[in-house]
């Protein structure tokens, strides 16, 4: 068994599977909600069996808000959250792309009603999962996941 | 629960079905009757951009029904104010029974209609959508020929960024027919849309002595950027009289309007010349969208 390049956790959150590169991007996501005092690791591009390389993401003594987990099952689907409870994992969830994308993602659409100064946030709907394809609900324009960069 | 009129792909065929027939029963009433339709019911209209047609024809409509309309002036609009577009739609719609939107940011009905109590009627949104002309459309081809299906229909012109073709070949979707895509290929139809509808007869030639409908829209000159290229093209794709004589007898040219030039007026006098006649379908069937959002009885 190869070396583990940082230790267990006793208790928290532990997202694997994600896609290399994408780790800084949720790291980012979770520290903008609110307080973020946990303590952190990220681990980049690290090789794996499943997928070519990944990056895995531990934050002790914090699960993610539903919120939160929708966010991320949006910028890394396929991903994997386990919930660490004594150094055991207790869940384990796979974060699937869900059907529907609200106030996550900006619609590339620059003449969608999105983007200008009304209160209201982006909504998708994924029409195709492979290869993923999203529909703006407002501006009813099709995309693809490398337009939204997903 | 309340209905909208949003765009053409939140309709099915029975939807739509239902809408033109409405416009139909409605063209059967006398005036009086139709005045007893919807009696001390206000319209109201969120322009957001400018439009001639399509609001004059959504305030002759409620008018013939009996009922009034109010106006939110695009240029004196509280939005000049600062006030966003959901303030301002909120406080007008709630003055009336229905109210029509228009806007240059697509989505914008779809996020009104979320926000207010009253049915909310796209009237364009920017390149997106605007299904009362797909409908008035549809409602002059179905009163042409007595049905949709089983037609040979073309569309002509700027395919590429041409609201009303993109529209109205979706809602064809829904029936038995034929469709002919005849542009330069600078304006081609979307591939999106090609491969959704599922048409695979297009062309850059003028072929339109076999079709039933020919829909012609503007090819503009800034869509091109070479502008001989523009003017190389754009007179393959006038319409001339010599060119729609060779059309079949009882075949129809439609065109949204305005026109500036690709259809001469020389043609206006041919059989198949329906586009007037067409925009003012956009009354009844304008009365019709109305009458069905409300959810009242014509018969009542």
């Amino acid at each position: 068994m190869p070396d583990l390049k940082v230790s267990k956790i006793p208790n928290g959150s532990v997202i694997d599977h994600i896609p290399a590169g994408r780790g800084l991007k949720i790291l980012n996501l979770l520290r903008m909600n609110g307080d973020f005092d946990k303590t952190a690791s990220l681990l980049m591009n690290v090789e794996s069996s499943k997928m070519d390389k990944k990056d895995i993401l531990k934050v002790e003594d914090r699960e993610l808000e539903e919120g939160e987990v929708k966010s991320v099952s949006v910028l890394a689907p396929g991903a994997t959250l386990n919930i660490i409870d004594d150094y055991k994992v207790v869940e384990k969830k796979r974060l699937d792309l869900p059907e529907k994308i609200e106030s996550v993602l900006e619609c590339p659409n620059p003449h969608c009603v999105t983007n200008t100064d009304e209160p209201l946030h982006a909504s998708f709907e994924v029409t195709e999962r492979k290869p993923v394809a999203l529909q703006c609900k407002y501006c009813e324009r099709k995309f693809t996941s490398s337009d939204l960069d997903i | 629960m309340k209905k909208n009129l949003i765009s053409i792909n939140d309709l099915d065929r029975s939807d739509i079905e239902s809408f033109l027939s409405t416009a139909s029963e409605v063209e059967e009433l006398t005036e009086r009757q139709a005045a007893d339709v919807l009696p001390g019911y206000v319209l109201s209209t969120v322009f957001l951009e400018p439009s001639t047609r399509t609001r004059l024809s959504f305030e002759t409509a409620i008018q013939r029904l009996g009922g009034d309309t109010i106006n939110l002036a695009e240029e004196v609009s509280s939005i000049e104010k600062g006030e966003n577009i959901t303030d301002t739609g909120k406080v007008v719609a709630g003055y009336s029974d229905v109210c029509v939107v228009r806007s240059p940011y697509e989505g914008t009905a779809r996020m009104l209609a979320e926000r207010t109590d009253v049915p909310v009627i796209n009237g364009g949104d920017g390149a997106n959508q605007h299904p009362t002309q797909t409908l008035l459309d549809l409602y002059t081809i179905r009163k042409e020929f007595g049905k949709i299906d089983e037609l040979k229909i073309g569309m002509l012109g700027d395919l590429k960024y041409g609201r009303t073709v993109h529209s109205l070949a979706e809602a064809l979707d829904h029936y038995d027919v034929d469709i002919r895509l005849i542009s330069p290929e600078e304006t081609r139809m979307p591939r999106s849309i090609v491969e959704e509808v599922g048409i695979e007869d297009e062309t850059n030639k003028m072929k339109i002595d076999d079709l039933d409908v020919l829909y012609a829209t503007r090819i503009q000159k800034e869509r091109f950027p070479d502008k001989q290229e523009y003017e190389r093209v754009k007179d393959a794709f006038i319409l001339d009289r010599e060119r729609v004589k060779k059309m079949k007898d009882d075949s129809i040219l439609m065109h949204p309007l305005p026109r500036v030039g690709e259809i001469k007026p020389e043609v206006d006098k041919l059989p198949q010349a329906r586009y007037f006649e067409q925009a003012s379908n956009g009354v009844p069937a304008r009365m019709g969208i109305i009458i069905k959002l409300l959810g009242v009885d014509i018969d009542a």
